[in-house]
Order: C-alpha cells, then sequence, then structure tokens
C-alpha cells in the first residue's frame, strides 16, 4: 500500500501538489512518548521549519520522512510512498543534508561530489538529468575555489557550503535538512528545516542555513512547531505565528534626549497617538514585529508554564 | 543500467580512490613503516637461530607467520575499526542517503582494505626477501599458493571484522574486541615457533581459527617441502586449508550482509550524535 492512493482524503485541497503528508505520526522509546500525533502536509515549493526546545522530537520527525528511522504509529507520505518501505528508486529523489559531519575527510571536494552524484546516474530521466554538473554545483554555493581541497581542511564557511551541497547533488525532488541555528545563545532547541520541490532541476535553498533571528520574507518559510506534549501546536508562517503567539509589537523612541521602550498588540495605534500627542518631539521612531526568535522564546515560555 | 552493477562499479572506484588516499597520507605511511620495521627486527634477530632438528634459520619459519598473521589483523582489526569509525563519523549514514549507498560503500571497503593489507604484504616479503636470500629458491608448492592463501585468508576475515564492528559501540572496543583474540590465537598458531611443540588440544583449538591456517599455506610456499615434516601430519595440507578458510569465508559472507543491514538500519544523524557526545564524554 502507499500513501499516494488515500493522499486525495487525507489532503483533499492541491492534493496533487502534496510533498510530504504527516498524519497522526507517534514515536515512543520504550515508555517515553517522543511524538504524540503530529500532523503536517508539505506542498510543492514550500519550506518548512520545524521549531521545538531540546526533545521536542524535530529530527526524530525529519529522520522518520528520511527513512531512517521506524515510527510507533501514524501515517506517513513522501512523495507519495511511505518511508518505511522507500525503495533506492524512492531514495534517488531525496536529498538529505547530514546534521553534522566528519566523514570523508580525505576526499577532495570535487571528487567526492563527483563520485556521489554517479549514483544518481540510473535514474536519470529526459525531463530530470543526473547527476547534475559538479562544477555548476560547485560555482552555485561558491565552492569552486576549494574543489581541489581535502573536505577535512575546509573552513567554516566553505564546510558549511559543503552541507547545504550535499543535499542538492543528485537534482532531488524533496530535500530535508537538521540542523541547529548558529549565532543566537537564546535558542534552547533547534530547527529542523524541509525543503520541497518538485521542480525539474533543483535550485539550491536560497540559503541552507536555518532561520536565526528573522526569516527573509521572499522565502517567507511556513513555520511548524512539533510539541511533544500539550495538546494543539501553534502553525503558521512566520508572521502568523508572531501574532498568533506573543502579539506584541515592540516600539522605541526618543523624546528630548530620554528613550523608551513600549510593547503593544496594536502598534499602529499606538503610534499614531504617540504622534497625535508629542507630534515633532518623537525621533528615532523604530517599530519592530516580534521576531522568529522571540516567537519561538514566548512557545517556549508558554509550553514551559503549562507543564 | 542496472543499479546495483553500476553502484559495484562505482565501489571499485571508490575503493581505488580510498587506496590511493590512503597510500599518500603520512600517518597510514608511518603506522606501515612502524609494523614492518617491528617484524623486520624480530626477523633479524631470528636470522642465525636454527630450528631444532633441522638446517633451516627460524626466521624462514617466522616470515611466512608474520604474513599470514597479518592478513589476519587486517582482516579482522582494520575492518571492524574502519567500520566502527566510519558508523561513527557518518560516512556510513552519507552512504545510506543515496542510491544503492550502501553496495558501494561495501565493495569500496572491501577494495581498500585488501589493496592496503597486499600492500603492506608486498613490503614485509620484500624485506624477508633481502634478509633471506635462501627463500628466493626455496619455494616448495610454487607461487601461486601465495595468491590465493591470502585471497581466501581475506575473504575468511574481512567479513568477520565487519561483523565485529557492527556489533560494537566503539571503535576502542573494536579494536580490543579484535586485537585480544588475535593475540591469543596466534601465540598458541604456530605463528612464532612451531604449533607441534604445542599440547594435542592447544592444536586441536588453533586449527578451529583461519590464523593457523594461513601460516601453515604461507609457509607451504616459501619453504622447501622437506619443512612439511615439521607441520601437524608432517604435511602442507592444502585441501584442509582451502577447507577451512573456505568455511569461514562462506559462513562469514552469508552472516554479514544481515548484520550489516541490521546495523545501517539503526543508524541515523541522532543515534550517530548520541556516540559522538558519549566519545566526547569518555575522552575530556
Amino acid at each position: 500500500m502507499t500513501v499516494l492512493d488515500k493522499r486525495g482524503e487525507l489532503a483533499p485541497n492541491g492534493a496533487a501538489d502534496t510533498v510530504i503528508d504527516v498524519r497522526g505520526l507517534r514515536m515512543r522509546y520504550g515508555s517515553r512518548d517522543v511524538l504524540t500525533g503530529v500532523d503536517f502536509t508539505v506542498r510543492r515549493g514550500e519550506v518548512i521549519t520545524l521549531l521545538g526546545p531540546n526533545g521536542a522530537g524535530k529530527t526524530t520527525t525529519v529522520e522518520i520522512l528520511e527513512g531512517f528511522r521506524m515510527r510507533s504509529a501514524g501515517e506517513v507520505g513522501v512523495l507519495g510512498v511511505d518511508p518505511a518501505k522507500g525503495d533506492e528508486r524512492w531514495r534517488a529523489r531525496i536529498g538529505v543534508v547530514l546534521q553534522s559531519w566528519r566523514d570523508h575527510g580525505r576526499w577532495r571536494v570535487r571528487d567526492l561530489l563527483a563520485h556521489l552524484g554517479s549514483y544518481y546516474a540510473p535514474y536519470s530521466t529526459p525531463e530530470r538529468e543526473r547527476p547534475h554538473d559538479v562544477d555548476k554545483l560547485l560555482e552555485t554555493v561558491r565552492l569552486a575555489e576549494q574543489a581541489e581541497q581535502r573536505l577535512v581542511s575546509l573552513s567554516g564557511g566553505s564546510a558549511a557550503a559543503w552541507t547545504s551541497l550535499s543535499g542538492s547533488w543528485a537534482g532531488p525532488s524533496c530535500c530535508s535538512s537538521t540542523s541547529r541555528p548558529p549565532g543566537s545563545t537564546r535558542w534552547r532547541g533547534g530547527t529542523s528545516t524541509i525543503w520541497c520541490t518538485a521542480c525539474p532541476t533543483w535550485r539550491t535553498p536560497p540559503s541552507c542555513s536555518p532561520p536565526t533571528t528573522s526569516p527573509r520574507p521572499s522565502s517567507s518559510p511556513t513555520v511548524s512547531s512539533s510539541w511533544p506534549r500539550g495538546g494543539s501546536s501553534p502553525t503558521g508562517s512566520a508572521d502568523q505565528l508572531a501574532r498568533q503567539v506573543s502579539g506584541q509589537a515592540e516600539v522605541r523612541w526618543s523624546r528630548g534626549g530620554e528613550r523608551f521602550v513600549h510593547a503593544t498588540p496594536d502598534a499602529t495605534r499606538f503610534v499614531r497617538e504617540l504622534f497625535a500627542q508629542y507630534g515633532e518631539e518623537v525621533a528615532d521612531l523604530e517599530v519592530r514585529r516580534a521576531s522568529l526568535e522571540d516567537t519561538y522564546m514566548a512557545m517556549v515560555h508558554r509550553q514551559e508554564r503549562a507543564r | 543500467m542496472n543499479p546495483t552493477v553500476h553502484a559495484t562499479r562505482l565501489g571499485l572506484a571508490r575503493g581505488w580512490t580510498e587506496t590511493r588516499h590512503s597510500l599518500t597520507n603520512p600517518q597510514d605511511l608511518g603506522w606501515n613503516l612502524i609494523v614492518v620495521t617491528v617484524f623486520v627486527v624480530v626477523l633479524l634477530f631470528q636470522r642465525n637461530a636454527k630450528v631444532e632438528g633441522s638446517a633451516l634459520p627460524l626466521a624462514m619459519l617466522t616470515l611466512p607467520g608474520i604474513l599470514g598473521m597479518w592478513v589476519a589483523v587486517a582482516g579482522y582489526t582494520g575492518a571492524a575499526g574502519t567500520l566502527a569509525v566510519e558508523r561513527e563519523d557518518g560516512t556510513l549514514l552519507r552512504a545510506k542517503a543515496v542510491p544503492q549507498g550502501m553496495v558501494g560503500y561495501l565493495v569500496g571497503r572491501i577494495v581498500s582494505l585488501s589493496l592496503i593489507t597486499l600492500f603492506t604484504l608486498v613490503i614485509i616479503f620484500v624485506a624477508g626477501l633481502l634478509l633471506l636470500p635462501h627463500l628466493a629458491t626455496a619455494g616448495g608448492s610454487g607461487w601461486l599458493v601465495l595468491i590465493w592463501v591470502p585471497v581466501l585468508g581475506l575473504l575468511a576475515t574481512l567479513p568477520w571484522g565487519a561483523v565485529i564492528g557492527s556489533l560494537v559501540r566503539s571503535p576502542n572496543s573494536a579494536f580490543g574486541l579484535t586485537m585480544l583474540p588475535i593475540i591469543g590465537l596466534t601465540a598458541i598458531s604456530g605463528i612464532f615457533y612451531p604449533i607441534s611443540a604445542l599440547p594435542g588440544w592447544v592444536q586441536g583449538v588453533a586449527q578451529a581459527f583461519p590464523i593457523y591456517w594461513l601460516g601453515l599455506g604461507i609457509r607451504s610456499g616459501l619453504l622447501p617441502d622437506a619443512a612439511a615434516a615439521l607441520e601437524i601430519s608432517g604435511s602442507w595440507r592444502h585441501l584442509e586449508t582451502a577447507g577451512v578458510l573456505g568455511a569461514w569465508a562462506v559462513a562469514g559472507l552469508l552472516t554479514a550482509p544481515a548484520v550489516l543491514r541490521r546495523m545501517a538500519r539503526r543508524e541515523s544523524g541522532s543515534t550517530m550524535e548520541a556516540h559522538r557526545q558519549q566519545h566526547l564524554q569518555r575522552t575530556p
């Protein structure tokens, strides 16, 4: 049985475009429940990010989608196939970005890229020719100059470029990645990002690093949260989440050399009133919608209070 | 294009690339140099000692033993260690993520481990030829036996090394679990002195494992036929050698794929990360 047949009833709107479909996904390790009924759908061209504190089950979810881990219960379809039963043909359509790697240290970047890409050659079709041109791929992620370097000698930036590349050398239809956000010290969890594309030619994701403080509106990822307990989990785009969860925007201004900060659910109205009251005296005005990071922190706090 | 055949071909290329990496890596070459030096020193010390009841220099008996033992070391410890390391560093996970990647990985590893072992064997052998000029003229059973015994020996040991590497939790235990039995078996397998000097039941135990037969087979290729008198039952026993090594090879090749599949299924990014964290805790 493939989920393909069932997809229509599972995702009635735009079923043909559905790339990933997860219904009632459960994962239990011994007596510990990690996932208790996760549902989401990813359509062609969407980028979704799973957010959650450590142990929320983000990596587990992604690994189930990759076919690397067996689930305890629920329906999962990736490109119309149950990952637990995915064959090599299915595997050839999935790109996986490893969370951390130290492998193939002695290989040169170009050699390994060409070697790994060659495995996809039998799956080449006129619509989707594979593997991709190695030089073009290296060019895309700006690794051309490091092509002859050994993987072990790659510096941080080049290593990150290699990480992003590793999911896309085959021109996959679906690419998943798990990573921890760099930089921010406030994140106590991580993110797992899933890209879905069904274009004949794969384009490297615009940014292969997870959203740090705020995602660029151009990619406008749908953000979904994965929570182990606590009933309904907020789901939506970064902007929707921010409204739903924190609901607060921050307004900063100065008046007569003194600085002010005010948090409000309705920034527009507040600013209008601010000008009505002080007019020309208001300077250095700054209005900030809650960032993804703020939203995330608010969600974590709420979650912990609920416990 | 059959994907499995295609992946096997990629595996051969992969094996050759990894062999080149190893043979040009200063660390690997240094390790090879140390091994060869140790064995040459042993041979040097034994050059003038004579085997009891024969005119053969003791070193001529030791050299085949060393070669035989090295096949087993490479087969067991080499395969187990490599697999344990590459499970932890993500090589296997990467192989799992590409279609037929595991086929390519396994073929590549068999090729590279065999070629690297062969390289070390040839160096030890050449060093032996320089030290023991009689050797070149001594060959009783001919050179053919010097090819099929090491190759069959690798087939008899590599799959079991891979099985151990799949079952252990860390590269350290892979090393310990294979090296200790090898040292024990080497001691009772007539590698550094004739097995006929040992009690009968110890001889029995030794003959159940590949190391004795590897040593015997290579001795048969390097020593004059008269030296067979020193062996158990006074013969080179080629048939039995092929039988025991072949049985280990068949059993190993039947067991290894299932164990490897089971291990590979369990491998994922988070289990790899968990092992790594454990490892970091052990080594502050």
